[in-house]
């Protein structure tokens, strides 16, 4: 059909056939090159006056030759990294399971307050007499903090989860060579199911690491505990609620079983998320625990940080906490920003960082927890537990449950048993989700089950997005057991880039960009 | 609850499909008597305009260092950072993203890491780099523990030029780690022997170019005699716009080059988040901490990119991995890789010009001034003067007066008698009626 100007108003017949185009753009999705191969020596997309001439204190140390750098115009810098960004799935894009790591919603309001030139325009070392409302922000995120997990301190300066870990183990080591022990208590006990940081923390602190074997119902026991306690044993680090989605039953009985050897209790507290406004980890019998604020309070994953691990303490390690933080004298807060200034009875381990922290985070999470409030922070919590099982409920029949026997918290866990002579791993099923629309899950973590998939939906999808998701995943999971292998093991189709070979990456390692040698002359 | 989209309809209707009727059986598992049933004591939710009110108050107690003269580094600095960057590090598709594990949907965050590895491999003048740390200190500690694994000693020789605050970031490490560091004292003279300190024994020297003080460092000397002794040599930054004017460490063959990446692309945001920049000889990639992206292809033979060597990592290789890291500075990684493309080296050579001049013009201001003597040789846009009276508390005479002036020495080095010496920062964003503030003040005060 043609209208009066000869223009079609309705695809013609071949509407449907597949035609490869000659850029090999495929209409939104543009290849992008390097800004090597787009940009020029030359170019700049920011405008500097030379300054009048002066003359140099450089010394011998002036730069000579060219450093290699190409720039862009700012409408070619825009168009470059717009069109990168086509090519990323966040969570606005869609449903983010993305187990362990919280991919719940990203609130501008939370950009909004810590672009505030109050907060990000200030710098860590100008005199504290002009930083005042800085002092009170971490003091208030410190107040929330320690109320959420009924603790009475924390350690608010470790730059993101693993380095809250070793904030908080380097307490421990610090309590424990006080006493006099350093010598001798020097083994840490870290669940096989535990995520790799917590082995990689201990060793970094010189701590050798025995593992607790997981019990066939994905819970830790305290008698397994019990049977590798020692006086060489310092601590155990275990994630609550753990990385098979569940609440550790024994949870108490191992904290007080730590404390009689003589050992502490650090928890991971990766799925906090689960139990805020639930239950409290001082109640518990917790002497350490970080706390993501990039997971549990919503400040943006950013495609890989920056996060934010605050420590929360028990009173035995209290004292121990690192230089910098904010101690209240006669109501008045002040930054102890060295050991020799910390008050009476504190004998700070060290620093972890040069400054006082991940402050543009601090931000965030309070916008956060002001936003929820009490009441908030307990609802989102049942939610993320709520949508966690209705996946659960809706995908048992078809999927296999590693650990039947207890609820979910805020995560479900499925194995691959359910896949077996099916020719598809779950590698292949992560990746045909991608062409759903979806983000996978977590995959093949946590190692004690065989292919694992770990699905985090969070709170913030409704139940219209979960019906989908369910209804999506039911797809696949008949399609895979059917005759479809095909769909899967080729997959993603529709992905900006089919998969990858990442064998090829590690074994010829190229990790940046280096000129093409010129072609050789035709002979 | 604006942000939780469940109704009350849709949470009894799954509760209904799970097959229970309260929420809490799903808790089940949570100890007897340890579950809270009212919400914790705090404040109940609130709406934007209050959330606004309440932050809004807290940050208008604090002194903007764009709303004063500023003169404040010693590790961070005050630059301008172009509209187009924060514009775009606040697109959905890299904010809401994230550590790029399913490379086939995060190829945006991958061609970004493998341009930036590639940025700060020529701007240090090193083979390699990776995909980031928190910051310039963490980066240190990092970058002396792979020194450790690399040589398999475990001493440290730290310049008396490095920041104090990166030289206790290193300290708190190795005593936990039970490995030896030596401190040199500070070295405002930069005219300390470290070549004496190194011998068969020693696993590395940390040296800071410019260092703490601003003086500017020769470390071809301190690489060779490391090198004869078969120890490293890791050299630091902790102003990366100085790298557009000075001789890079790689062209004075240092082994590690770490330093604070947070000049270019991000704000100060009193302390953090920055970025950490860390880059390497490439015969030392295998015992890098961190993160590295590589280049590879898709199925059908196109170029992309994915996370690589990740047997060096926490979460294959458990308690032997190269360090704990996971969530590094992705976003920072960002803002930082978008500037320096609008800079190019074009503009990056220019800004480090512009810095060099302003520093150099502030300096010879200041030499006028009575009971103010400028300590440096050599320097980029930072150094340290000498006064008549306790820094400190011309520093807080001058904030009253609403002037940054700098870093007084006693705040990073306190009870170390040097308290009578300012650092003294000066970028881009300082004028000409910056300068004369300070000195008219200087005078007035000194």
């Amino acid at each position: 059909m043609l209208n009066r100007q000869g223009r079609p108003t309705q695809a013609g017949e071949a509407a449907h056939a597949e035609h490869a185009t000659f850029t090999g753009n495929k209409a939104l999705q543009q290849i992008e090159p390097l800004i090597f191969e787009i940009g020029h020596h030359e170019a700049t997309g920011v405008d500097i006056d030379k300054p009048a001439p002066f003359k140099s204190r450089l010394g011998k140390h002036a730069r000579q030759g060219e450093i290699g750098l190409p720039g862009l115009s700012e409408p070619e810098a825009m168009r470059h990294y717009v069109r990168l960004s086509q090519k990323n799935y966040g969570i606005d894009t869609g449903l983010f399971p993305l187990g362990s790591c919280t991919m719940k919603h990203n609130a501008r309001l939370n950009e909004k307050m810590a672009r505030l030139p109050g907060f990000s325009d200030v710098h860590p070392l100008q005199p504290l007499s002009t930083v005042p409302g800085a002092l009170d922000l971490m003091l208030e995120l410190a107040r929330y903090l320690m109320t959420l997990t009924g603790m009475p301190a924390v350690a608010l300066s470790p730059k993101a989860g693993a380095h809250g870990e070793a904030c908080g183990m380097m307490a421990i080591k610090a309590a424990i060579e006080a006493k006099g022990e350093g010598a001798t208590r020097n083994v840490v006990l870290v669940p096989e199911s535990a995520h790799g940081t917590n082995p990689a923390t201990a060793a970094l602190i010189g701590f050798s690491v025995k593992a607790v074997p997981a019990r066939p119902d994905g819970t830790v026991a305290v008698e397994d505990v019990k049977a590798l306690l020692g006086p060489d044993i310092a601590a155990i680090m275990l994630t609550n609620p753990n990385t098979c989605g569940i609440f550790e039953p024994q949870i108490v009985e191992i904290a007080a079983a730590m404390h009689e050897a003589g050992a502490y209790f650090y928890c991971d507290g990766a799925n906090f998320n689960a139990i805020v406004g639930k239950a409290r980890p001082g109640d518990l019998g917790v002497d350490a625990m970080h706390i993501n604020l990039h997971k549990t309070f919503s400040t943006p994953h950013g495609g890989g940080g920056p996060g934010a691990g605050p420590v929360v303490l028990s009173e035995r390690l209290a004292p121990f906490a690192p230089v910098p933080f904010v101690h209240v004298e006669n109501g008045k807060p002040h930054l102890i920003e060295s050991r020799g200034e910390a008050p009476a009875g504190n004998q700070p381990f060290g620093r972890m960082t040069a400054f006082h922290g991940q402050m543009g985070m601090y931000v965030r999470a309070l916008a956060y927890m002001l936003s929820h409030g009490a009441d908030g922070m307990k609802q989102a919590s049942e939610d993320a537990v709520l949508n966690a099982n209705y996946i659960r409920a809706g995908l048992a029949d078809l999927m296999s449950l590693p650990f039947p026997d207890h609820p979910s918290m805020h995560e479900v866990l499925f194995d691959d048993e359910w896949l077996k002579g099916s020719g598809v791993a779950t590698l292949d099923f992560a990746k045909a989700m991608i062409d759903e629309g979806y983000h996978p899950m977590t995959v093949y973590f946590p190692l004690v089950v065989h292919g694992a998939m770990l699905i985090e939906p969070t709170e913030s999808e409704s139940k219209a997005a979960l019906d989908l998701f369910i209804a999506t995943l039911r797809d696949l999971a008949m399609a895979a057991k059917g005759n479809d292998k095909e769909r899967f093991t080729s997959a993603p189709h529709h992905a900006p880039i089919r998969r990858l070979d990442e064998t090829r990456a590690a074994r010829q390692p190229v990790l940046k960009w280096e000129k093409p040698a010129p072609a050789k002359a035709a002979e | 609850m604006r942000y939780l989209p469940l109704t009350d309809t849709d949470r009894e209707d799954m509760l209904a499909r799970i097959g229970i009727s309260d929420i809490d059986a799903l808790f089940s598992d949570v100890p007897a008597g340890k579950l809270l049933k009212a919400p914790v004591e705090l404040p109940r939710a609130k709406g934007e305009l209050e959330v606004e009110r309440i932050l809004g108050k807290m940050a208008g107690k604090n002194t903007a260092a764009s709303a004063v003269p500023f003169f404040v580094g010693a590790g961070a600095y005050k630059h301008h950072v172009p509209a187009t960057v924060d514009h775009l590090i606040q697109r959905s598709e890299f904010l809401t993203s994230y550590t790029p594990y399913q490379p086939e949907i995060a190829q945006g965050t991958l061609q970004y890491l493998f341009e930036f590895q590639t940025q700060v491999a020529a701007l240090t003048g090193m083979e390699v780099a990776n995909a980031s740390m928190y910051d310039g200190s963490t980066g240190t500690g990092e970058a002396v523990l792979m020194a450790h694994r690399v040589t398999k000693r475990r001493k440290a020789v730290l310049s008396g030029g490095l920041h104090p605050h990166y030289a206790e970031v290193i300290r708190t490490l190795s005593h936990m780690a039970n490995d030896e560091v030596v401190s040199l004292k500070p070295d405002v003279a930069a005219s300390e022997d470290i070549l004496s300190q190194i011998d068969d024994s020693v696993s590395c020297v940390v040296v800071q170019s410019p260092d703490v003080f601003g003086n500017l460092r020769d470390l071809k000397p301190i690489a060779e005699k490391a090198h004869a002794h078969g120890a490293l040599l890791i050299a630091v930054f902790t102003e990366v716009v100085s790298l557009g004017a000075v001789v890079p460490p790689g062209a004075q063959d240092a082994d590690i080059v770490v330093g604070e990446g947070q000049s270019i692309g991000n704000a100060l945001n009193f302390g953090g988040p920055y970025v950490g920049l860390f880059a390497a000889k490439s015969k030392y990639i295998r015992q890098m901490p961190g993160r590295l992206c590589g280049e590879t292809i898709d199925s059908t033979g196109q170029r992309g990119f994915v996370l690589t060597l990740s047997t060096r990592e926490q979460h294959i290789r458990r308690d032997k991995a190269t360090s704990n890291i996971c969530t590094n500075s992705g976003l920072c990684v960002l803002a930082f890789t978008i500037h320096m493309t609008l800079l190019g080296q074009t503009g990056f050579a220019r800004l480090a010009e512009v810095n060099h001049a302003n520093a150099v013009k502030l300096a010879d201001l200041l030499a006028g001034v009575e009971g103010v003597k400028v300590l440096n040789d050599s320097f980029f846009n930072e150094f340290t003067v000498k006064l008549k009276k306790p820094a400190a508390e011309v520093v807080e005479v001058l904030a009253a007066k609403g002037i940054l002036a700098g870093v007084p020495v006693s705040r990073l080095l306190p009870g170390a008698g040097l308290d009578d010496l300012l650092i003294i920062a000066s970028t881009e964003v300082n004028t000409d009626e910056d300068r004369a503030a300070l000195v008219a003040a200087l005078v007035e005060v000194l």
